[in-house]
C-alpha cells in the first residue's frame, strides 16, 4: 500500500508537517517494504493554489492513504472525489505515523 | 486627465486626497473612481445615493464529462491550478481561476466551455458635478484585478478622472494607475510611509508615469521622505498637518475641505500644479 505522509525533511525520521498543501515534502512510502521516496513540495510557496497542486501530486502519484496534519479547504475539495483515505492530526515523525496507522490505532 | 491616487502603503490619506480633491474643483465635472475594491470607502464621503451600476463576472471552465478522455493538459496548463485532474475526474477550483480561458484552448476534444462566475459589482451616485463610481468585491473572492479593470472601464474623456488606488505595489495597484497622465502619491514621513513611497516611485518609474508627492502627517516622523524626493528631484505638491480635527471629521465620514474650507484653495492649488507639470 503506498502512504503519503507530509513531512518537514527528506527521511522516515524527519518530523510530520502539520499542512498538506503547503508541506515542505511528501515522504511515500510503501507499507511492505518500508522503502520510500521523499519529493519536495515545489508548490510550498505558491501564492495560491498549493492544497490543488499537493493533491495533484499524490493522486499523480497513485497514493492511496494520506498521513498530515491538516488539509485545506481547496486540497480537501480536491480529494474528495479521489479513492484516498485521508488520516489527519498526525504527529511524530513518519516511521512512527506509518506504524500508528498501520496498527490501527490513529490518533 | 486621469489623475490617480496611491501610495503603497495603507493609511496614508489617499482617500483623503481623492474626495478633498474631487470637492475642490468646482467648476469641472469630477469622475471619482474608487479602486480599493477590497474596502472601497470613498462613498462614504460624498453626499449620494448609490445605486447598483453592474455585477462584475468572471469566466470559469465548466467541463463536459461525457466528452472528457482524461488527458490532464487542462490541469497541467493552468498556472493558477484552478483544475485538477485525476484518471476519472475533473474538478475545478472556481475560486483560484484567473479566467484566461487557456484550458479551454488547449483541451483536445473541446469538453471545455465557460460559464460566468460573480465576484463583485460597481456602484453609482453622483452629486452636482461629482460622480462616484465604485467597485466591490464579493467577500471571500480573491480576485481584485477584473473589478478594478471593469470600474476603469466607465473613464469617458470628457471630465476629469480621479482614481482612489488601492495601497500597496502589486498587480491592483498597477491596474489602478496604468494609464493615469499623473499619480499623487501619498506617504507620511514614518519608515513605512517612506519605505512603500520609494517602492512605488520604481513602480511608477517604471510603467512610465509622471508623479508628485503629498506629505500627510508631515509634522510626524523624520526627514527621509523630504531628502528622498530632493535626490530625486521629485516635486512635493502638498504638505497636511499631523492635525486631531481632521481626523476627528474624517472619521465622521466629514472630508476635510468640508469642515475646514479654507483647504479648498489649497487643493485647487494641487490641481493648478499638477496641469503646470503636466503643461495643460
Amino acid at each position: 500500500m503506498k502512504i503519503c505522509v507530509t513531512s518537514i525533511g527528506n527521511n522516515l525520521e524527519a518530523q510530520v508537517d502539520q499542512r498538506f498543501g503547503r508541506c515542505l515534502f511528501f515522504i511515500i512510502v510503501d507499507s511492505e517494504t518500508m522503502q520510500f521516496k521523499a519529493i519536495q513540495n515545489m508548490a510550498a510557496n505558491n501564492r495560491g493554489g498549493a492544497g490543488v497542486s499537493s493533491a495533484q501530486l499524490i493522486l499523480d502519484e497513485g497514493v492511496e492513504v494520506l498521513i498530515t496534519g491538516n488539509v485545506g479547504p481547496n486540497a480537501l475539495g480536491a480529494l474528495q472525489n479521489s479513492n484516498i483515505k485521508i488520516v489527519t492530526g498526525a504527529s511524530g515523525n513518519v516511521k512512527e505515523a506509518v506504524e500508528r496507522y498501520l496498527s490501527g490505532k490513529g490518533w | 486627465m486621469v489623475i490617480s491616487v496611491a501610495s503603497g502603503k495603507g493609511g496614508t490619506g489617499k482617500t483623503l486626497v481623492s474626495v478633498s480633491l474631487a470637492l475642490s474643483i468646482e467648476d469641472e465635472h469630477v469622475l471619482l473612481l474608487d479602486c480599493d475594491v477590497e474596502e472601497p470607502n470613498t462613498h462614504i464621503f460624498i453626499k449620494a445615493g448609490f445605486d447598483l451600476l453592474k455585477t462584475v463576472n468572471v469566466p470559469v471552465p465548466r467541463v463536459n464529462e461525457a466528452l472528457c478522455v482524461h488527458c490532464k493538459k487542462c490541469a497541467e496548463f493552468c498556472k493558477y491550478k484552478a483544475i485538477l485532474a485525476s484518471k476519472t475526474t475533473v474538478t475545478i477550483f472556481p475560486d483560484l481561476c484567473h479566467g484566461c480561458g487557456g484550458c479551454a484552448i488547449v483541451c483536445p476534444v473541446h469538453a471545455i466551455d465557460e460559464e460566468m462566475h460573480r465576484i463583485g459589482r460597481l456602484m453609482h451616485g453622483s452629486t452636482a458635478n461629482i460622480e462616484v463610481i465604485y467597485g466591490e468585491l464579493e467577500i471571500s473572492k480573491p480576485l481584485a484585478v477584473p473589478i478594478i479593470r471593469e470600474v476603469k472601464r466607465q473613464i469617458s474623456n470628457d471630465s476629469l478622472v480621479i482614481v482612489d488606488s488601492p495601497p500597496g505595489t502589486s498587480c491592483p495597484v498597477i491596474e489602478a494607475v496604468k494609464g493615469s497622465d499623473f499619480c499623487v502619491l501619498v506617504t507620511e514621513p514614518t519608515p513605512f510611509g517612506f519605505h512603500d513611497l520609494t517602492m512605488m516611485v520604481e513602480v511608477l518609474t517604471q510603467i512610465n508615469i509622471p508623479f508628485g508627492v503629498v506629505i500627510n502627517r508631515a509634522d510626524l516622523g523624520d526627514e527621509r521622505v523630504w531628502d528622498f524626493c530632493k535626490s530625486k528631484n521629485i516635486p512635493i505638491l502638498l504638505t497636511v498637518p499631523y492635525e486631531r480635527r481632521i481626523a476627528v471629521s474624517y472619521s465622521k465620514g466629514v472630508p476635510m475641505v468640508v469642515d475646514m474650507p479654507e483647504w479648498k484653495e489649497k487643493f485647487k492649488d494641487l490641481y493648478k500644479e499638477i496641469k503646470r507639470l503636466l503643461n495643460k
